[in-house]
């Protein structure tokens, strides 16, 4: 059995771990409410986008569209959105386990990875990163438009020819669940079936709408995706963190418990020594 | 009086709803010209520029400055999908004044390092927002 004072001194440091634990729950707690409500709040904008893409694209069927041209997938880009940090269980680790499998129908795919995890992995396992941000956690425009741009650009010129985005979706506080999404060439959503075809008056024309649309809807899907992942991280580092603060505290009750029977029997050890010791005076 | 016909207006950007009334009458920056939106207009797709949407609502009227995008009307609905908009009296005038002077300051310099269409830009999306606010 390990020794009095080997035991005071573990239960001591896990005390302190299980104080930072806690500390970083709560703060966690704190940022993935606030995570939450932006996501939240970003919805109405992304569904309203899709809803007039798919209006939009069913009224004009048959329109040409450099970022509409579908084209048999030579070159194929991947857009992987992690988090900046760790400590949040399995969180990072489930989107880049994705993106491995993903990766692996395009062998020689391109990676941009939105996010140090995502950036780390990928380069130690020596993939072809042609582009990486990191400093997700405030959701900027800023960054999003830079991407979007960058994907868009080699869309264009037929670099790519297939550009998906693999991020956690935020379903709620306790289930993340990583996501493929085709970004490019847009697949402009199904209008609802019972929703007949609306005849729009298109100013200045269609063309020019889907120029404008299209874009906005890539950057929002990205926007999207760094949002989700954010209110993602936090809920998973906030159960994580809480996990571990359990796990403290019941290993404190473990060794507390064989602490006291250490010093049971180093009592008990001492008084039939002394017992033994008169009982020999005698 | 018969019951006035409203629509139901709408400005989304990619961060929060920033309003949602029904409304009598709307006027829109659209890239060809303004357009004045009725309720029950025929179905519209219109792309927007760096403007002003105005719209009456109960007797006053509000504006709202907005930095492109495009609107949808439909079925007596105006949506008007901005990269960023904000209502006049939530715009920051010290702000608007610094973003001004800081893009025009930019352009007098002319250096060959900037981006003269991002601080053009910049500096519409400033005079805009002065605007609103009736500056």
């Amino acid at each position: 059995m390990a020794s009095l004072r080997d035991l005071k001194r573990r239960i001591k440091s896990i005390s302190s771990t299980q104080k930072i634990t806690k500390a970083m729950k709560a703060v966690a707690a704190a940022k993935m409410r606030r995570a939450q409500d932006s996501v939240l709040a970003a919805r109405p904008f992304a569904r309203r986008v899709r809803d007039v893409l798919g209006r939009v694209g069913s009224a004009s069927v048959g329109m040409k569209h450099p970022l509409l041209a579908v084209r048999e997938p030579q070159k194929v880009a991947y857009i992987i959105v992690t988090a900046d940090r760790g400590l949040c269980g399995g969180f990072n680790a489930n989107v880049l386990k994705l993106g491995v499998q993903e990766t692996k129908k395009h062998p020689n795919a391109d990676l941009i990875t939105i996010g140090r995890k995502g950036r780390d992995f990928y380069r130690r396992r020596q993939y072809n990163i042609a582009q990486q941000y990191i400093g997700t956690e405030k959701a900027d425009l800023g960054l999003t438009n830079e991407v979007a741009r960058f994907v868009i650009d080699k869309y264009s010129v037929e670099e790519y020819d297939e550009v998906y985005l693999i991020y956690s979706q935020f379903v709620n506080v306790i289930v993340q669940r990583p996501v493929v999404q085709k970004i490019l060439p847009v697949e402009p959503p199904e209008g609802e079936a019972d929703e007949k075809k609306v005849d729009y008056i298109f100013e200045p024309d269609a063309e020019t709408i889907m120029d404008s649309i299209l874009p906005m809807y890539i950057q929002n899907a990205l926007f999207q995706a760094i949002l989700e992942t954010n209110a993602g991280f936090y809920s998973a580092q906030m159960t994580a963190m809480d996990n571990a603060t359990k796990n403290a505290s019941d290993m404190i009750d473990r060794l507390t418990l064989s602490m006291n029977l250490a010093r049971q029997a180093a009592i008990t050890t001492e008084i039939s020594e002394i017992v033994g010791g008169a009982a020999a005076l005698e | 009086m018969a019951e006035e016909k409203l629509q139901r207006l709408e400005v989304v950007t990619p961060q929060e709803r920033v309003y949602s009334q029904d409304i009598r009458f709307v006027v829109l920056p659209g890239t060809e010209g303004e357009l004045g939106i009725l309720p029950e207009h025929a179905p519209l797709v219109s792309a927007l520029k760096t403007g002003l949407v105005r719209m009456q609502h109960e007797g006053n009227t509000l504006k709202i400055a907005i930095s492109g995008g495009f609107a949808e009307v439909r079925n007596s609905k105006v949506t008007v999908l901005a990269n960023a908009a904000e209502r006049e009296d939530q715009i920051d005038v010290k702000r608007a004044q610094a973003a001004k002077e800081r893009a025009e300051q930019r352009l007098a310099t002319r250096s060959p390092d900037i981006d003269i269409d991002r601080a053009e830009a910049a500096l519409r999306r400033a005079l805009n927002r002065l605007k609103a606010t009736g500056y």
